[in-house]
């Protein structure tokens, strides 16, 4: 028996590039690839074929030209298409029968003329296989907007003519930083869960690395490119994924880096991106990939907070601050320092970001905690309670309470 | 496929007339890709642009540009790209997308 659930979701994006490429037509391939796995459905429980794979693409590749042929304008088209098409048809074996377009369809979907949100929704329907829905959920926007989303998409990519192709030399280091910016922003918003917090959105973080890491092969089994940014942003993925599951709770609170099981960390992965950001760091200055994945491997490879090398880790993000100057990655650099140096030499940095982080709620939280560690009590309850006014994660909002509550009884304001 | 590039930027920049090295720079790009330019051409100011509205059946004309923005519509050409890739490196290649910016909007057919 077949799992059908499990193959459309591994080899979607594959059977879609390809006959995005045969037929350039996005919507008449996704159209028509949905019309194969739908016939597998009822044709398989008889006679399950012997290659899947060539199966679906061969039944897709009819649905397609049929509906071709219902359109009055097809004609043309399809015989430039028929004798390229036979060629598929023709090479056998699990994997040949299929050829992998994949790194077309990538470049394409994350196509700079895009919106952001389209780039997002566009890689993970087309690439993923997510369903519309997995995403409108995911990203917490009713159905018939993201479907909406999608619909624009692919009308922009057909009507401006953006093309179905893999960029040329000259434009792939700025093609390539787009996608992994698409990723990287799929990936944390996952990760982030900025308000409220569904199983849906942790699937997006393993959609994101499993996507990064397809590009990471095809980038090299297609065009012999090696990049230490690729392999620093997979890094990335792999180790804050690898805490995923000690980051929250069973009754669904926030647990801090100090607090965290260790024990529940993915050891494969941290192992794998450890490896990855190490070479990445080994040739030429890191980009901001690679100095964010060096700070994540330090953090995943501490037996505990209280040894970790904060130094190390307050200095990389000094290197951070030099590429990408941030309130956030000063917020953070912070947040290293009042762990390497104490809060005293912490609280003059937090003071400095004031200005360009009066609303955000970690930059309160951060100082609260500095305070309360300098025994200012009063002064980190009001911080405190600044915090839990700005947040919008429920969570969190329930974790400061309890810092605020935790504060000595004699913090009450007089 | 059919593509038109306009061209945005400050106008305040051609006050005192235009620079005879920014118009050397556009006689380059024009020779450069020369093959794929089907027109275009510098505009005059925005000061001397008339804007035409018909309501109703009564025309209404008013001074001035249909919208008043930071930068201006200063020039376009009309190009000829297999795709938008071919278009945006063209544009990328105009001088003004140095100093403002260019939109490039493909032409619409009608079967």
């Amino acid at each position: 028996m077949i799992d059908l659930d499990r193959l459309c979701r591994a080899e979607w994006g594959r059977l879609l590039s390809s006959l995005i490429r045969s037929f350039g037509d996005f919507d008449l391939a996704e159209e028509a690839l949905q019309d194969a796995f739908a016939a597998a459905v009822v044709d398989w429980v008889e006679a399950p074929p012997n290659n899947p794979c060539a199966w679906l693409f061969g039944t897709a590749r009819h649905r397609a030209i049929d509906r071709l042929r219902e359109r009055a304008r097809s004609v043309t088209l399809l015989s430039e298409l028929l004798p390229f098409d036979e060629r598929h048809v023709q090479t056998t074996g699990e994997n040949n029968a299929v050829p992998d377009e994949r790194l077309r369809l990538i470049f394409t979907c994350c196509h700079p003329a895009l919106s952001e949100e389209s780039q997002v929704a566009l890689a993970l329907r087309t690439l993923g296989g997510l369903s519309t829905e997995e995403i409108a959920r995911a990203f917490l926007v009713p159905l018939p907007t993201m479907g909406q989303r999608l619909v624009r998409a692919k009308a922009k990519i057909r009507e401006a003519s953006i093309p179905y192709v893999i960029p040329t030399a000259e434009e792939l280091p700025e093609r390539l930083s787009a996608v992994m910016a698409v990723l990287y922003l799929i990936f944390n918003e996952g990760y982030g869960a900025s308000h409220g917090r569904e199983r849906m959105r942790l699937a997006l973080c393993k959609e994101a690395t499993d996507l990064t890491r397809l590009l990471r092969e095809l980038l090299r089994s297609r065009l012999n490119v090696a990049s230490a940014e690729v392999d620093s942003l997979l890094a990335l993925m792999l180790l804050h994924g690898a805490r995923q599951g000690s980051r929250v709770a069973a009754d669904g609170e926030v647990v801090l880096l100090e607090a965290q099981d260790r024990s529940l960390w993915d050891r494969a992965a941290i192992d794998e991106g450890s490896a990855l950001v190490q070479r990445a760091l080994g040739g030429g200055p890191p980009g901001s990939y690679a100095l964010e994945a060096a700070i994540a491997a330090v953090h995943a490879e501490s037996e505990s907070a209280a040894v970790t090398d904060w130094a190390q880790i307050a200095g990389l993000y000094q290197r951070l601050i030099a590429i990408h100057p941030s309130p956030v990655v000063a917020l953070n650099r912070a947040a290293a320092v009042a762990m390497s140096e104490g809060p005293a030499a912490a609280l003059p940095l937090l003071e400095e970001l004031a200005q360009p982080l009066a609303h955000y709620h970690r930059w309160h939280a951060a100082r609260a905690d500095v305070l309360r560690r300098l025994g200012r009590a009063p002064e980190a309850r009001g911080s405190y309670e600044r915090a839990s006014e700005l947040t919008q994660n429920e969570s969190e909002l329930r974790f400061l309470r309890r810092c605020i509550e935790e504060l000595a009884p004699g913090a009450a304001k007089s | 496929m059919k593509y038109l590039l306009l061209i945005y930027e400050n106008e305040q920049r051609w006050e005192k007339g235009y620079d005879p090295v920014e118009l050397a720079e556009y006689g380059a790009f024009s020779r450069e890709v020369g093959a794929a330019i089907l027109g275009g051409n510098a505009l005059k100011p925005t000061a001397t642009a008339t804007t035409v509205r018909v309501r109703e059946g009564k025309r209404l004309t008013t001074d001035g540009p249909f919208a008043e923005t930071k930068e201006q519509l200063s020039g376009f050409y009309m190009i000829d790209s297999p795709n938008l890739d071919g278009a945006i490196a063209i544009a990328a290649k105009i001088a003004g997308a140095r100093f403002g910016s260019i939109e490039v909007r493909p032409v619409m057919t009608f079967a």
